[in-house]
């Protein structure tokens, strides 16, 4: 009978074993919304649709450009950018991969039926011309230096494939056919994603022969699902269990800053701001409006508190639009330091030596903590002459409300707490919607909701979106950066920090853009 | 006949009312749009993307066009899958039946026995401990239980699953259905084991059931049939309501166990304010309760020869 057991343990242990080196089973925060890349903007789409299709220049871990489906990219002319395409990659099916499945997933990726959120933004304006079956040129009306990164945004899809599929063709896995490291197995949606190891992949070999994607939204669940070994990793790991999970033999964490800052914005335009008012609740010119107040309410804020309070030490306090490392980051902005006498003698000299009344709005299930980082802000501003009362409301109302609220369609509010990820990996993306004008029809300032305005910006803006030299722009950049927070344009707070945690014994390199990615996935031996 | 049909023109009523009310109070909670976009899309993008779901119109609009569609079988796409909203309920709708099918077995299964024997027995130590079990089954949340099951069962003792659905049938299928039909179950059980003690105590002192004593029944041919038969009515009848409640409502069962069903869809959807999905749902709903209800008002004339008569008569 021992006998027996014995064996039975042996083998269990030998097929488990087996299993566990092969399978990788991960548990997402996230779940993906289609199996059509072309679908939806959104990083749980675009992070799981990594494993199954490529795009011609890749993000690395820190989101710097690498090539991918493309080998090599330059400008011809300023207005002229040429593109060299992999040879010898091949589909899913086996069918070769060429110029025209590039022209095809450009055309087909504006023009997605449904799609809530399109990738057109990153194709209008351009022309793609194949000369041979391994070189395109892209064209354009005028300079175009974010060229690489928006041709890092669209997967391409195979022309033989997917011509005339719709996005359940995608989600049936009849048309989920790329060129990445893995292929499509199955998807039900609320349960699994799986993927299997694509054998006839250009790049290094994929570790594991097949994933499971395992969507589990509540965060005590995900994190026992972990501990219970039901999968092997997972994603957004919930701060109150960080520090528990770092001193667990069993368990090894990864984490990195984030592309994504948590900010305030300011009416910069209204004279006569919907939540400010005098103290005695009368109206008042917008203090909000001039630059000695803004750096106050800057002052009167201490970042530590946030970061290592309410955060629980899961995020790096900011003092500009990206973490330090970011393209067009400026080397000279620290955040600012925490100093409420200097904030009150700046309110003096503003001429509002008492302060005043203001509302501060935030979204409440949004971002990590943002209701509980707007009360610490407005306690904190308070306790400094500002009665800042604390106003939180679901997503849906809050970004409407923001965006276009106003009887005239404009921001409502005076005073909000926002995010911002940069989905570019450089400085351009903040500066261009949050701090250019706002120009509905230019699409700058888009989400400058409180419609700062800054010549000098928006000139060093135009100046660096037109500079194809890439030292020049980073240097275009950080000077607009400099200007616009010196200017305090918008109050930076904190960056947001990405975590993940695994069995021991894996490991991940963590990434700036949140992705949770197998390929990425090690295990010791 | 004439009983079924004034049932279902009844329930058309609360259906439309229904629609509209969600229709109404989900355009008031809120704007899907800003939810589901990118943060790089620009405002005309934005624009056309709102007149693109007919957002931009009014809401009486919006109602009309919807009821238009729905009278002919399409309650509408997504916003946020792009498929059709019935399509995604349904495609989730074996799973919730599953887990509470299993958590109602389980309820009937455990919850009667314990009842009738703890109002058979009512001062025996047993039936106060199945009493002060049930006390704590109605007034622990559902969601902390969950979580415990999942650290003891699953973290602790590693025997099942902690989350998420195995195929149905399998083993596998069945090691995860465990501790969620157990956490779903375990409020409707404590209902049922009351409502059984209560019925039997009551019963057990009739004079039908002191007269089948006297003529020497079998105890358990006295339970079974003369006592169990008549409690069944009231326990029915709530059981019925609560299936529906099951089906429906296992929200939070369904997003601590990660389990892939129509309950975690609908919290999804409210979360998203896809409109189509919720509207999509609470009517599914509201047809469902209907028919469970009529299936009740059939079960009690089977059950109670009362009922019956008085159609007859009627």
């Amino acid at each position: 009978m021992k006998f027996v057991h014995r064996i039975l343990a042996v083998t269990l242990f030998l097929f488990v074993g087996a299993a566990a080196a092969q399978e990788l089973r991960v548990g997402l925060a996230n779940e993906p919304t289609a199996m059509d890349p072309h679908y939806h903007n959104l990083s749980p789409n675009n992070s799981l649709l990594n494993h199954i299709f490529e795009r011609l220049v890749g993000q690395d871990e820190r989101q710097r450009m690498v090539p991918e489906l493309a080998e090599s990219w330059k400008t011809l002319d300023p207005n002229t950018w040429e593109i060299k395409l992999r040879r010898n990659v091949k589909f899913h099916d086996g069918s070769p991969f060429t110029a025209d499945d590039v022209l095809f997933s450009f055309e087909r990726a504006p023009n997605v039926e449904n799609s809530p959120s399109s990738f057109g933004i990153y194709i209008k304006g351009k022309t793609l011309t194949k000369v041979d079956d391994y070189t395109i040129h892209i064209k354009t009306a005028a300079p175009y230096p974010l060229m690489p990164n928006d041709l890092s945004t669209i997967y391409i899809i195979s022309k033989k494939n997917a011509t005339g599929a719709k996005t359940p063709d995608y989600n049936s896995g009849k048309a989920a056919i790329g060129t990445g490291p893995y292929r499509f197995v199955e998807y039900t949606p609320g349960n699994r994603i799986v993927v299997q190891r694509f054998d006839q992949y250009w790049g290094p070999k994929p570790m594991w022969q097949r994933v499971t994607f395992r969507p589990i939204k509540s965060d005590p669940s995900r994190v026992a699902a972990l501990l219970a070994g039901d999968v092997d990793f997972i994603e957004e790991v919930p701060a109150t269990d960080m520090e528990r999970l770092k001193k667990d033999s069993k368990v090894t964490v990864a984490q990195v800053v984030s592309n994504r800052i948590i900010y305030l914005h300011l009416d910069h335009f209204r004279d006569d701001s919907p939540f400010v008012r005098a103290k005695d609740g009368g109206p008042i010119k917008n203090p909000l409006r001039d630059v000695r107040v803004r750096k106050a309410i800057s002052m009167s804020i201490d970042r530590d508190a946030i970061v290592s309070r309410v955060m629980e030490g899961m995020a790096i306090k900011a003092g500009q639009l990206l973490p330090d490392g970011f393209f067009g980051v400026s080397p000279k902005l620290k955040p600012v330091a925490y100093d409420p006498a200097g904030a009150k003698k700046l309110l003096a000299e503003a001429g509002v030596p008492n302060g005043f009344r203001l509302t501060i709005h935030s979204p409440n299930d949004r971002y990590p903590n943002d209701a509980k980082i707007a009360e610490a802000v407005g306690q904190m501003l308070s306790r400094n002459g500002i009665d800042t009362q604390v106003v939180t409301m679901t997503q849906g109302v809050f970004f409407r409300d923001a965006s276009t609220g106003s009887p005239d369609k404009g921001p409502k509010f005076s005073f909000i707490l926002v995010g911002w990820g940069s989905g570019t990996g450089e400085a351009s993306s903040p500066l261009k919607s949050l701090l250019a004008t706002f120009d509905r029809d230019k699409g700058m300032g888009a989400s400058n909701r409180g419609r700062f305005s800054n010549p000098q910006v928006d000139k060093l803006i135009n100046d660096a979106l037109a500079t194809v030299d890439d030292t020049r722009r980073a240097a275009l950049l950080a000077q607009a950066t400099e200007v616009a927070i010196e200017d305090v344009g918008i109050i930076p707070l904190h960056y947001q920090v990405n975590t993940w945690a695994m069995r021991k014994g894996f490991g991940y390199k963590p990434r700036t853009d949140e992705y949770t990615l197998a390929t990425g996935v090690t295990k010791a031996n | 006949m004439v009983f079924v049909i004034r049932r279902i023109l009844q329930s058309l009523v609360v259906v439309l009312v229904m629609s509209l009310v969600v229709f109404v109070g989900v355009h008031l909670v809120g704007d899907p749009v800003h939810i589901l976009i990118s943060d790089e899309m620009t405002q005309a993008e934005i624009d056309a993307f709102i007149h693109r779901l007919g957002l931009d119109r009014p809401v009486y609009e919006q109602y009309f066009h919807f009821l238009g569609n729905a009278l002919r079988g399409d309650l509408g796409n997504s916003f946020v899958f792009g498929e059709p909203a019935l399509k995604l309920i349904l495609q989730r709708m074996p799973a919730t039946l599953e887990l509470a099918f299993a958590a109602f077995i389980l309820a009937v299964v455990v919850g009667i026995p314990f009842g009738v024997y703890a109002g058979l027995k009512p001062e025996s130590p047993a039936s106060r401990a199945i009493m002060a079990g049930s006390i704590l089954g109605f007034s622990l949340p559902t969601f902390w239980v969950g979580l415990m099951l999942i650290m003891v069962f699953a973290v602790m003792l590693g025997w099942l699953p902690s989350t998420g659905r195995g195929d149905f049938g399998t083993w596998d299928g069945i090691r995860h259905l465990i501790l969620p039909a157990f956490n779903l179950a375990l409020f409707k059980m404590a209902l049922v084991t009351r409502l059984a003690r209560a019925g039997t105590r009551e019963a057990a002192l009739q004079d039908y059931v002191k007269f089948a004593r006297a003529k020497g029944l079998s105890p358990s041919r006295v339970v079974l049939v003369h006592i169990l038969k008549n409690i069944l009515v009231p326990v029915v009848t709530v059981l019925g309501l609560e299936l529906g409640g099951l089906i429906a409502f296992s929200v939070v069962t369904e997003s601590v166990f990660a389990w892939p069903g129509m309950g975690k869809l609908l919290i999804d959807s409210i979360q998203r304010l896809d409109r189509p999905v919720v509207v999509a749902y609470l009517v599914i709903t509201v047809i469902m309760f209907v028919v469970i209800n009529l299936v009740v008002d059939l079960l009690y004339s089977a059950l109670d020869p009362r009922v019956r008569l008085k159609e007859a008569k009627a």
